[in-house]
């Protein structure tokens, strides 16, 4: 079986066909580099994406904060971790890659800043 | 008057690039001048990743990618000014700012590079009669709301145009609670990144509807909700396909526009098309010694092209002032898009002033699947390459070399087309 997808893991956005045969990845083609190719067979066998929002920072020059997970989390998992970081309000000064929620919602990935905030 | 070698209007990506390219290239006096009260330009309100994979070998998020390049521009000991809006440039490169410590001053540069980014299209968008009701916003102005400001302008949102920033605010909303229900597009295609189609709109159901516009809008002091209707091909509505979609909140996304008011004041000459200068192969405008980069030049899509191009201009910037201008610019040869290619940049090469490559990048008027991108110099096709789709949504790019050019010292026009496979 043929599956068509977009490779989102840059955004160039190139068009893959991944061959599987039951379960198994038996090719990737249409990728311009080699991530494409771990995109395509990670995106029917175990999606995952990155999450990014804002949380609240007190005493700061802004009052929010850019996050993001640290690494990618499973897809069925982003209503979860962006509920969790509902309410959250950290103080100042915040630094770019400072954990913000460890192990969010049980996914094993941390929550990092995305901006400094002095 | 205070004066600098070089003065780069705006401290986005595009800015930064510029200044740490022209110190790098052994200039040291340089000032960038922002208005903003911080630098990084329009990524800082980009809190979504996707940015510098081009560049960094990694996906950062967008205030990520504005820090690299602001953390060079601090080791670099270049001086900038915050909170300093630039007024006017005179042809001689007089520029005239103002911020609160100083008022209004002037200061005099050698060489200017222009980096004043873009500013959404919004008037003539809904070009309806009515009401303009509360709860009508241009998607950037809400992106701005909700992530730096925390403000969230409405819980049921439907929106219009579906450019990158409607895509990634689809999502956004979509986090923060709200309840997208539709994002409509005249065109028969997306304006927009497909990554971010799959990433904002597929992955949590929300529909697109392509060839759709909004006809009417109800509610008095704030909205109550937006009728769409289907267009034909001419973009007129078709009656009978109206549908109603009530809601609070209608996100505008249709659309950047370079923001060359400084430009057109110093007599910069544009192009109608981009709504930019026009450039030649050293991104130097009309005028001598003033350069352009990022999106005020053309609007880009990927920040990576941004600092690219930028960083291109910051050498040229610094070459100009170290040489001068061109010695008795001989023969140029021009650029022309056609048959499907919009507009390229740059508009003109010289030759000898070109580096080793040069990048010539452009859009194309619609989608073509199938096709190849082809390079004429004057009639003879000597580049040509195969594309699965290119659109409008995705800057295209050819690189020439100088190497390539030499041999053909007679070349006048370049051209470049869209052909069928
Ligand atoms: C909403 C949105 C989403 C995007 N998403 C992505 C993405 O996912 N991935 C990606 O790679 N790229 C993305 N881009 C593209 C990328 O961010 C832009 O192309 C890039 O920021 C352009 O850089 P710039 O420096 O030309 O312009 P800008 O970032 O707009 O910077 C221009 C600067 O000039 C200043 N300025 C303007 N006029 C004056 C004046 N008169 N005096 C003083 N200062 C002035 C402004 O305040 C601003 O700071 C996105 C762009 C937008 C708008
Ligand atoms: S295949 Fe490579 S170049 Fe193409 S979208 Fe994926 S990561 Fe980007």
């Amino acid at each position: 079986m043929e599956i068509k997808l977009t490779c989102i893991a840059c955004p160039m956005g190139c068009p893959l066909s991944v061959e599987m045969d039951g379960d198994k990845v038996v090719s990737v083609t249409g990728n311009t580099c080699p991530r494409g190719k771990v995109y395509g067979e990670k995106e029917v066998t175990n999606p995952t994406r990155i999450v990014t929002s804002t949380v609240k920072v007190s005493g700061g020059e802004s009052v929010m904060v850019s996050v993001k997970t640290k690494n990618d989390i499973p897809k069925g998992k982003i209503f979860d971790v962006v509920k969790a970081l509902k309410d959250v309000e950290i103080p100042a000064p915040v630094k770019i890659g400072d954990i913000v929620i460890a192990d969010v919602a049980g996914t094993g990935v941390d929550i990092v800043a995305t901006k400094n905030v002095d | 008057m205070k004066a600098y070698d070089i003065v780069i209007i705006g401290g986005g990506p595009a800015g930064l690039a510029a200044a740490a390219a022209a110190k790098r290239s052994g200039i040291d006096s340089i000032l960038i001048l922002e208005r903003d009260r911080e630098l990084g330009g329009i990524l800082n309100q980009c809190i979504h990743n996707g940015f510098g994979l081009h560049t960094f070998k990694e996906e950062l998020t967008g205030p990520e990618y504005a820090s690299r390049f602001i953390d060079q521009v601090e080791e670099l000991g270049i001086e900038y000014k915050l909170n300093t809006m630039v007024m006017d440039i005179s042809p001689n490169k007089v520029v005239t700012a103002m911020n609160r410590e100083e008022g209004l001053y002037e200061i005099q540069a050698k060489a200017i590079v222009l980096a004043m980014g873009c500013r959404e299209r919004s008037r003539g968008a809904l070009n309806i009669p009515g009401y303009r009701p509360a709860g009508i916003y241009s998607a950037g102005t809400a992106q701005r709301l909700v992530n730096m400001e925390g403000f969230m302008p409405g819980r049921t949102c439907v929106i219009l145009g579906s450019g990158d920033i409607g895509l990634i605010m689809a999502r956004r909303m979509t986090f923060e609670g709200a309840k997208v229900k539709v994002v409509a597009e005249l065109m028969p295609y997306s304006g927009g990144l497909k990554r971010n189609i799959v990433q904002c709109l597929d992955d949590y159901g929300i529909p697109l509807k392509l060839s759709h516009t909004v006809v009417d809008i109800k509610g008095k002091e704030r909205l109550e909700g937006i009728t769409l209707a289907q267009v034909d091909n001419k973009g007129k509505p078709i009656p009978g396909t109206e549908e109603f979609y009530e809601c609070d909140t209608l996100l505008l996304s249709v659309g950047l526009i370079p923001e060359n008011e400084l430009s057109n004041g110093m007599g910069v000459a544009m192009n109608p098309i981009t709504s930019g200068p026009i450039v030649n192969e050293s991104l130097e405008t009309n005028i001598e010694g003033v350069f352009a980069c990022g999106n005020v030049l053309h609007v880009h899509d990927l920040v990576d092209f941004v600092s690219e191009e930028a960083a291109a201009a910051g050498r040229n910037a610094a070459a100009y002032v170290k040489d001068g201008a061109a010695a008795n610019v001989k023969e140029v040869i021009t650029l022309k898009g056609v048959d499907g290619v919009r507009y390229t940049v740059p508009s003109t090469i010289n030759v000898d002033r070109m580096a080793d490559q040069l990048i010539v990048r452009f859009r194309v008027g619609g989608v073509y699947k199938n096709c190849y991108v082809s390079t004429y110099f004057d009639d003879e096709r000597v580049l040509r390459r195969k594309r699965p789709v290119v659109a409008p949504g995705e800057m295209e790019e050819v690189k020439l070399s100088k190497e390539q050019l030499l041999k053909y010292p007679d070349l006048k026009t370049i051209t470049i087309k869209i052909e069928e496979a």
